[in-house]
């Protein structure tokens, strides 16, 4: 027994290889297998007539990516992305300012509880807790009646695009659906970046005469943008791959996500489904290669 | 920097409420003693659906099939986690930094990604969706949550303890029962912990992988569509935050423990 534990300790490598094994066993064969078999599907024939897959070479399904109807999933999705991650970082950023350089101790972990346990408080409960809050004659509707603010709700929901016939069946409520939940998802990375800001850096600004908002965009942003890169990668990737959201709150109008679970469900497309799932793979292979150069990874 | 800048205050504070008032209402909703409707404000309180939910054999089904999921993914999870950890610590060796990647990729790529290419390797090998499907699914994005865990406290575990007690005649057995892991201990309960809850919470890899089964947050997504019983809902909305938060709140004093003392013994 000694001497095999010793040889574990001398053969560094033959031990390496033995921790190793269990893990890559999982990932290569469970994780990375399952994800090949699904890439490789997407290059499939399925036969709309025996409703089935059948194993030839096409790139139809590709093509059919950019039929007008399937892009304009693709792009719907995406402009949703962007306009969560932007929103997120604005509310984020001065959450995450404050929480690193302006609290003190005590409250400083009251707002890192308070960040953390929404972001691991369960998805489905707060996504439900929308749809109870945005009804109508719910809180949100009550909150505007009770200010006398039903004109502004109207003028904004008659907007097109962010507006529709409710606050439930808006792209607005979308958004301030997924805003809320991915927002904690943008406040930690950030307050990581600004914690490693050190705090006289920003005196220093303010002593040689730079105004607050210059030192926050000359000294303070730069430094902390890693972090909010970091952020957005949450705040992007989760959005592209949401389906229940969609389904839950907002208008008609599928997203990439909705498009993957119609086609693999009810009609048993897996080779569609699989061509949809390569738009956020490769969306985000994109901007993980274009965060690790604007050096997010370090900021994780 | 010195005095409190009110506007940014205001901010944060305005932010951190945001996160929470809806999680409020619901826990409040929760005690509507109105059947079915989310008109507000309300009409009154009660306990009744407390005790309608505990009658519901449907939901004990669904929150028995989400502890034992979870209890078997996080176990697995932790071995494979801590030996990831174990390994991505020490050397240098080919291949590092594509493992670290192949590690994210559960959580980094959508979770409809990872349900959907499962669920294509399952049917492909005709294996019907059941528990161990499930736990499959979960336990891959669960590793690395151990493992973030594990190895940041393994990195501030100075090298000097291995030397010091191998110096002192302990084999590397002795070390690692006697030394590492009473310091891994409290590292890896949380990473545990924080697996189980994300576990537990987990939908949308789920729905691709359950098959006819139903876990709590698949259970509760069926509500929205036809619920049997309206109100039900907000109480087990109420009751799995009520669940899981003294378990985040456990693995943050955990962790925030073991990084103020690294050192201390």
């Amino acid at each position: 027994m000694r001497a095999l534990s010793n040889l574990f300790y001398q053969r560094r490598t033959l031990t390496l290889l033995l921790m190793l094994t269990p893990p890559l066993l999982w990932f290569g064969v469970v994780y990375l297998g399952s994800l090949l078999t699904l890439l490789s599907q997407s290059v499939f024939v399925f036969d709309d007539m025996s409703m089935s897959v059948v194993a030839e070479f096409t790139t139809d399904n590709f093509a059919n990516l950019l039929v007008p109807a399937n892009l304009d999933i693709v792009l719907r999705t995406l402009a949703m992305a962007v306009a969560v991650t932007l929103a997120t970082a604005l509310i984020g950023f001065p959450m995450a300012w404050y929480m690193a350089h302006h609290a003190s101790p005590a409250e400083k972990g009251f707002f890192y509880v308070g960040v953390m346990l929404p972001m691991w408080a369960s998805y489905i409960v707060k996504a439900y807790a929308w749809t109870v809050l945005l009804a109508q004659g719910g809180v949100i509707y009550w909150v505007i009646n009770a200010l006398g603010l039903q004109g502004v709700l109207q003028a904004v929901l008659a907007i097109p695009v962010i507006g529709g016939d409710t606050l439930a069946t808006s792209n607005l409520g979308r958004f301030l659906v997924f805003t809320y939940i991915w927002l904690p998802f943008m406040v930690l990375p950030i307050q990581a970046a600004i914690e490693r800001v050190p705090a006289n850096l920003l005196l220093a600004s303010g002593d040689l005469g730079a105004r607050p908002f210059q030192t926050f965009r000359t000294v303070l942003w730069p430094l902390a943008f890693p972090g909010v890169v970091a952020g957005s990668i949450f705040t992007f990737s989760l959005t592209l791959g949401d389906y229940i959201i969609p389904q839950l709150v907002g208008p008609s109008g599928l997203y990439i996500g909705n498009m993957v679970y119609t086609m693999q469900g009810t009609i048993g497309n897996i080779p569609m489904a699989a061509a949809f799932t390569c738009v956020p793979i490769v969306l985000i292979t994109l901007y993980l290669a274009m965060a690790r150069r604007l050096g997010a990874f370090n900021a994780l | 920097m010195r005095s409190k800048p009110t506007l940014l205050r205001v901010a944060a504070y305005a932010g951190l409420a945001f996160l929470h008032l809806p999680l409020l209402f619901i826990a409040l909703y929760a005690f509507n003693s109105a059947d079915s409707n989310y008109s507000f404000p309300m009409e009154g309180l009660t306990l009744r659906w407390f005790a309608r939910a505990l009658e519901r054999t449907d939901i004990h089904e669904a929150i028995y099939l989400s502890l034992a999921v979870a209890a078997m993914a996080t176990v697995i999870a932790m071995v494979l986690g801590t030996l990831t950890a174990a390994a991505l610590n020490r050397d240098r060796f080919f291949g590092k930094d594509a493992f670290t990647t192949m590690l994210i990729l559960p959580i980094a790529l959508p979770g409809i990604v990872t349900g959907i290419a499962l669920l294509s390797a399952f049917r492909l090998m005709e294996v019907n969706p059941g528990f161990w499907t499930i736990v499959v699914g979960h336990a891959t994005f669960c590793v690395v949550i151990v493992h973030n865990n594990v190895v940041a406290r393994l990195r501030r575990l100075p090298d000097r303890l291995w030397e010091a007690s191998m110096d002192l005649g302990a084999d590397t057995l002795t070390t690692l029962r006697h030394i590492i892991l009473p310091q891994l201990g409290t590292a890896l309960l949380a990473g545990g912990i924080l697996a189980f809850a994300l576990s537990v919470d987990e939908l949308i890899v789920t729905t691709f992988t359950a098959g006819t089964d139903k876990t709590l947050p698949i259970w509760l997504m069926g509500q929205l569509g036809r619920p049997r019983e309206a109100a039900i809902t907000n109480v087990v909305a109420l009751a799995i935050m009520v669940i899981t938060m003294p378990l985040i709140l456990l693995a943050w004093r955990l962790t925030r423990d073991g990084d103020a003392s690294p050192n201390a013994r």
